[in-house]
């Protein structure tokens, strides 16, 4: 008897170490699972000889439906967002996630003919960060971290970080700027950022 | 009260304000730049240096070369100079007490030596896969435990820190290159490696642009952007921000506060 009554506390000591384990593993296979799609349609749009402008939308499109843009536009607007009313934050945020896809949507000829390869995931503080390496032609590869999270509800990125320079924290910075420069004025910088990117 | 003693204390109180200037928490990273009015007046100059000077000329070198789909001068250039690069990364590799690196680099600089012809071409980083290690003297100081120092952005050499610009100044007196070289190759030498830097410049034209001329307040992208990618390098700190607990922090209301 103590010998079963120990095996099956041994079992459930496992079972307890064990489950959250699993869980860590499944929602790392979805964070992982999210940017390879995300990924797979990206290189659709950037192999796909469309004109610019065409792309800078079908790259929006993807950052709408695989980032989570609202938790994206509000941290870059950082405590002003605590102030603004939801209209105007709402409209704030349209503008911005056209001005993410024109943005980066610009960087798209050096990834022709390049590949991004996801490499693994791991749990970080709240989140996931999935690892990939970029191969991009005549440079050496670069290393590109996406922060996944399922706060919103649904697996979604809410942050790139490429050779340690993170999109998150350089869009606080240039929208903190961009806001100064309009001494405070949400619509004013929401117009800007129509324009902008 | 003495007036001797007096400028003691005005002396002490300048020192004091000079010191005072501690590291800020900005857009999630440490910042540390007591020197800013200085930066900003050199980032001026450098914007317009980069504007006027090496930006058309590399809009220039790069549209030639974009016309033909093979290895263009610039290439060459690029890849002869980086080669040039190889003996310091060397050095800097076992002075960190980092052997693979080194041996890496070594066997890299042998191969593209000769099968690349001078350097010319990368047989090594396309075929034997092995790509530059890139480090400097700057990592050395790091390893061997100097603090970052403050923030400096030099004036075409672009941003930098006070330990990293101590290192450019050592990488150029301890390249073994210049010691083995004659002293008009050695010259040769430091063109070409100043040939292949402009050329990368040229290679990430679009990119530089964007951060120089497109951003609200370049410097302070710049600046953030070079710290990010240099802590990394140097395995200083990443940068995972958690916006999601900092949207639950925005949502408490602090009476306090307002």
């Amino acid at each position: 008897m103590p010998s079963d009554r120990r095996g099956f506390l041994l079992a459930g000591a496992a079972a307890l170490t064990l489950a959250p384990l699993r869980g860590w593993a499944l929602d790392a296979d979805q964070a992982r699972a999210l940017i390879d799609t995300a990924l797979g349609e990206v290189y659709q749009v950037i192999n796909s000889g469309q004109p610019p402008a065409r792309m800078y939308r079908d790259f929006e499109s993807i950052f709408v439906r695989y980032a989570d843009v609202d938790v994206i536009a509000r941290s870059a607007l950082g405590p002003a967002a605590r102030q603004a009313d939801p209209g105007a934050l709402a409209a704030y945020t349209q503008a911005f996630q056209g001005y993410i896809g024109r943005k980066y949507g610009k960087r798209f000829r050096e990834f022709i003919g390049s590949r991004i390869e996801v490499t693994g995931a791991r749990p970080l503080k709240s989140f996931f960060a999935v690892t990939s390496v970029a191969h991009l032609n005549g440079r050496a590869p670069m290393e590109v971290e996406w922060h996944v999270s399922n706060k919103s509800g649904r697996d979604r990125f809410f942050n790139i970080i490429i050779e340690g320079v993170n999109m998150l924290a350089s869009e606080r910075a240039e929208i903190a700027a961009m806001l100064t420069s309009r001494r405070g004025d949400l619509a004013a910088l929401t117009a800007d950022l129509q324009a902008a990117g | 009260m003495h007036p001797l003693s007096l400028a003691a204390r005005l002396a002490l109180c300048l020192a004091l304000a000079g010191c005072a200037s501690k590291p800020v928490m900005q857009d999630g990273i440490q910042v540390n730049d007591p020197y800013e009015a200085q930066n900003r007046r050199v980032h001026a100059f450098n914007k317009e240096v980069d504007r006027r000077v090496i930006g058309p000329i590399a809009r220039l070198v790069s549209d030639k070369d974009d016309a033909s789909n093979e290895p263009g001068a610039m290439d060459l250039v690029i890849n002869a100079g980086s080669n040039l690069s190889l003996p310091g990364k060397i050095a800097n590799s076992l002075l960190q007490g980092r052997p693979e690196p080194a041996i890496k680099n070594f066997f890299r600089f042998g191969v593209n030596t000769t099968l690349g012809i001078g350097g010319l071409l990368d047989p090594a980083g396309s075929d034997f896969g092995l790509p530059e290690h890139d480090t400097d003297f700057g990592e050395t100081l790091a390893v061997w435990g100097v603090p970052e120092g403050a923030y400096l952005e030099l004036p075409v050499l672009g941003p930098s820190t006070q330990r990293d610009a101590a290192g450019k100044v050592v990488d150029l007196l301890i390249d073994p290159l210049y010691h083995l070289l004659h002293r008009d190759a050695a010259w040769a030498a430091f063109g070409l490696r100043v040939a292949s830097k402009a050329g990368e410049r040229a290679r990430f034209g679009d990119t530089v642009d964007s951060v120089l001329q497109d951003s609200a307040d370049s410097y302070a992208q710049l600046r953030l952007i070079y710290l990010m990618h240099r802590r990394h390098e140097l395995n200083e700190g990443g940068t995972a921000i958690d916006p999601y607990a900092a949207a639950g922090a925005d949502d408490a209301i602090d009476p306090y506060a307002e």
